[in-house]
């Protein structure tokens, strides 16, 4: 288990070093295609030119493509300084470049904005995870009775509506309407944890019921599937309780799937909830990397997306050694 | 100033601006010398109320102001900021040699003395200023505020590469040699370089005594007063500013000199304001501060926004763009919210810059063509029509800008074009069939739309128009901001905004006509005008010190620029629908801030 998670381990290195290069190619290509100078970008509005000069002096932006990625890399694991003689500035290690925009190490920005992400994210996954599992269960071991066919169509409409829809119908019944949720806006567990739940739970409730309803009805489909598999037939001939044979039995290989895609879901939701956080107006990664796209802030766009690509190759990882633990006919030798 | 999709800024609303214009052009709009604070217009809550006077007067003390936007400020260092809600914020924590007045109307289009005990006064005709600043002044950290740190404020401005984003008209203007062919001063570079150790090393500012500054100017500017509103001259305290916290980190935490300071800031998200006790209300010619804590929230749902407005949750919406179509049909629609709301021009004017080097538009002719056949009416529609998008425009020179005068050369059928006499300007510029140029436009939904509507009503003339979309963020700077690209990619079209940086002829037009600032990057100047007689006119109103002589001046350019060149096409002079909440007092549009509530006038019922 340990070699297979040391090699999957260089597998995620190697993978992240593909991808900063290829973003890194944002830096080149995008002032390239657009006729813009990188320094122009963070000199503000009608610089002049010798203020582009020793922009590009700072940030080694006249020296060759190699050589600024080599720096880029070297930042990531030593840190970096940006030197202009007058003005210099200090980007501490993991130094994923320096904001354009708003000066400061683009790390800092992401870490800063990470704490609202993670929450939305965290809540929400626990939310859709059992909400999801227990429906869809349910609705295999209930299968096309009433509340199987409600909960399959109530699932449909989770897939099928946007979390922008869901989520303002949310804010305007109970925040504005019914005044049960007024004010929402993001508080941090250390300031009040309750106030920090309260404050979620409208987007926790969204996520949630697009996530679940996907959840029920891969669920739902797994066990059916699981529950005509001929050792769960041996199960209950050998007088196990059918509580035993849908717990320890089928519900642990229809969770297969869910465990690679709820993996998939998370990494992804960690890297922004772009949608869900301008709905309710929360501040996080996915803002973070909108307005760096609007700012043409491209080590801010660099970063997230460095940022991203880690946590979706990270659940990966995860995902797979969980099934050896999920899944009692996988083993890693 | 920057607001929205436009560039810099300006004033006033419509419905005031006739007696505005008629209180400017008599001669009762121009003291600058007067103190602000005066016993303040009370208005009753109607519709449009806080455009003519305060809303809501109250001398109540306490609470805590709530104010929100969609995006954070650009910057909170004072020589760094651009974007005019931003400018307004400053007043909250920051306090310029001058200000301008905390009024509505046309009154808020002037500047009094803040820092300053009364306004600079010129001996030698608006090349030398000199300023005495009030005694007893102190940072929020209690060190003394001089006139070193106004001198230092103003030297930071010229370190381009650590203090950029902010407008530089005083390095053109106290650059100790002429500037460079780009507009960077060579001869000083800013005081992070400066061999004077005490970083004071600008040789035409001078300090004779600590409550004295002394500006010598390389030409005469007769506005230096409103330049000196500008943001910039808010004094920065030298020790704390070349510290680790200084410099281009200034902006998180400026070392406040107004009623109010930073308890707590995170970039965009939020800032928290509570009360700097080292401010003194006897040493302020105006602020009340009537609130104890201010708290700034970025929401990033527009939406929201209007919905936490409109419930009280929040308290102003400081971007000032005004609220969103489906608010805004709600608004208007219900009488009860509508007296909440005011519709104010921000002072920008929309335009179409016509770029006299692209043929076949170096003909005056065929410019001609495009001022009768364009139309207006769709233009405005597109915008949001007269209550979001704006009045239709006939001038350059907005109405809330002094020099103002209403007049309209080419009349259009009330905005909708004159195809007949568009033709007949399309003959006689040897096009009868019409023909093909580019327009530029931003990509975003706006922009778009006012592509399409110029688009198709230049078709009705054979006009075949075809649309290049550039990045709004890097849209004036950039897409349009190189002559030689626009030529080279043939665009004769290229649509844009434009708001003064102060409210007179030389904020609004410095930048937008005068042939000798035509840059080869970053250029502002989109139609390459450059017409002799007017940049003569130029150089005459800036070194104009009488400012109802020079709003005469600035006037007469307007007037030439539309009949004798016609390479900007005005559209509409934008407005935005604004809504506060109802515990808001003292609420009332500043009209030099591009048509924003004066934030540091307001308290709490």
């Amino acid at each position: 288990m340990l070699q297979y998670i040391a090699r999957r381990l260089i597998l995620v290195v190697v993978l992240l070093w593909i991808v900063s290069m290829v973003t890194f190619g944002i830096f080149f290509l995008i002032p390239k295609a657009t006729h813009t100078s990188t320094a122009a970008l963070f000199a503000g509005k009608a610089p002049t030119s010798d203020t582009i000069k020793e922009i590009e002096v700072k940030f080694g932006l006249n020296d060759p493509i190699p050589v600024q990625y080599w720096h880029f890399v070297e930042g990531v694991f030593v840190g970096r300084d940006y030197d202009a003689g007058a003005s210099r500035d200090h980007c501490p290690a993991p130094c994923l470049g320096f904001s354009f925009v708003n000066n400061v190490p683009v790390w800092q920005e992401i870490t800063s904005d990470l704490p609202v992400t993670i929450s939305m994210a965290i809540g929400a996954a626990i939310l859709w995870l059992l909400a999801g599992t227990a429906i869809g269960v349910l609705s295999a071991l209930r299968r096309r009775s009433f509340f199987d066919r409600a909960a399959m169509g109530v699932a449909l409409a989770g897939v099928s509506l946007p979390i922008y829809f869901t989520g303002l119908v949310l804010l305007s019944l109970i925040s504005y309407k019914w005044n049960i949720l007024p004010n929402v806006h993001y508080v941090g567990i250390t300031q009040n944890p309750l106030s920090w739940a309260r404050n979620l739970l409208l987007p926790w409730i969204s996520l949630a019921f697009l996530y679940a309803a996907l959840y029920a009805r891969l669920t739902r489909a797994g066990m059916l599937e699981t529950l005509g598999e001929d050792y769960i037939r041996t199960a209950r001939a050998k007088g196990l309780s059918e509580q035993r044979v849908i717990g320890r039995h089928a519900l642990r290989a229809a969770l297969t799937p869910i465990v690679t895609i709820f993996g998939l879901d998370l990494g992804q939701l960690l890297g922004g909830a772009i949608l869900t956080e301008y709905t309710f107006g929360f501040v996080g990664i996915g803002k973070l990397s909108v307005d760096a796209i609007f700012r043409q802030d491209l080590p801010v766009i660099l970063g997230v997306t460095l940022f991203a690509a880690f946590f979706i190759v990270m659940a990966n990882l995860i995902v797979d050694v969980l099934y050896a633990f999920v899944d009692p006919r996988v083993r890693y030798s | 100033m920057r607001r929205g999709s436009y560039r810099r800024r300006t004033l006033v609303h419509a419905g005031v601006a006739v007696s505005a214009i008629a209180l400017v052009v008599s001669g009762c709009g121009g003291s600058s010398s007067g103190g602000g604070g005066g016993k303040p217009k009370a208005a009753a809550n109607v519709f449009n109320a806080g455009v003519t006077g305060v809303r809501n007067v109250s001398t109540k003390t306490g609470g805590t102001l709530n104010l929100i936007a969609d995006g954070d400020c650009d910057y909170y260092d004072p020589a760094r900021t651009y974007y005019g809600h931003c400018w307004d914020m400053q007043r909250l924590f920051s306090r310029g040699l001058m200000a301008y007045k905390p009024e509505p109307g046309s009154a808020g289009l002037d500047v009094v003395p803040d820092l300053a005990s009364e306004a600079g006064t010129s001996s030698d005709g608006g090349k030398t200023w000199t300023y005495k600043i009030r005694s007893g002044l102190k940072f929020e950290d209690g060190s003394p505020i001089t006139s070193k740190e106004v001198k230092y404020a103003i030297e930071r401005v010229f370190a381009g590469s650590v203090i950029n984003g902010g407008p530089t008209y005083v390095v053109s203007f106290l650059c100790p040699t002429p500037t460079n062919s780009s507009g960077g001063c060579d001869s000083y570079k800013g005081p992070y370089k400066d061999k004077d150790p005490n970083h004071l090393g600008l040789s035409t500012i001078t300090t004779p005594d600590d409550q004295t500054v002394v500006f010598h100017l390389n030409t005469k500017v007769g506005d230096w007063n409103y330049i000196m509103a500008l943001p910039a001259s808010t004094p920065v305290p030298i020790a704390y500013d070349q510290s680790s916290k200084g410099g281009a980190k200034y902006t998180f935490h400026p070392m406040s000199s107004g009623p109010y300071k930073f308890a707590s800031y995170s970039p965009g998200k939020s800032l928290t304001l509570v009360r700097n006790t080292n401010w003194s209300a006897s040493s302020d010619p105006f602020r009340k501060a009537l609130v104890d804590k201010i708290v700034f929230t970025v929401d990033t749902n527009d939406e929201d926004i209007d919905n936490r407005l409109i419930n009280n949750i929040a308290d102003v919406d400081i971007s000032g763009v005004g609220v969103q179509v489906a608010t805004q049909s709600k608004i208007l629609t219900n009488p009860t919210l509508k007296a909440r709301a005011d519709n104010p021009v921000t002072g920008a004017t929309r335009y179409i810059a016509i770029e006299s080097k692209v043929a076949p538009f170096d003909n005056k002719d065929c410019r001609l063509a495009v001022q009768y056949g364009i139309s207006k009416v769709d233009f405005q529609t597109a915008r949001g029509g007269p209550i979001g998008g704006g009045d239709i425009a006939t001038t350059m020179l907005n109405p809330a800008v002094k020099g103002y005068t209403k007049f309209d050369l080419y009349p259009d059928n009330n905005g909708a074009g004159d195809v007949t006499k568009a033709k007949e300007e399309l003959a006689k510029c040897g096009h009868p069939n019409g023909f093909t140029t580019h327009m530029a436009t931003q990509s975003t939904t706006k922009g778009k739309a006012v592509a399409a509507a110029v688009q198709n009503s230049l078709k009705r003339i054979g006009i075949n128009v075809i649309i290049d979309e550039g990045d709004a963020a890097t849209y004036y700077s950039q897409f349009i901001g190189a002559p030689a690209v626009n030529r080279q990619k043939d665009r004769g079209l290229m649509y844009a905004g434009w708001g003064a940086d102060w409210p007179t002829g030389y904020g609004f037009f410095s930048s937008l006509i005068d042939g000798r600032k035509i840059l080869p990057q970053g250029n502002s100047n989109y139609s390459e005008t450059n017409d002799p007689k007017i940049n003569q006119m130029i150089d005459q109103a800036v070194g104009t010190t009488d400012p109802d002589a020079a709003a005469k001046i600035w006037g007469d350019v307007d007037k030439q620029l539309m009949s004798e060149d016609a390479t900007l096409v005005p559209m509409t002079y934008d407005k935005a629908l604004v809504i506060n909440s109802t515990n808001v007092t003292n609420a009332f549009i500043l009209s030099s801030m591009l048509g924003i509530y004066d934030f540091q006038a307001m308290g709490k019922s």
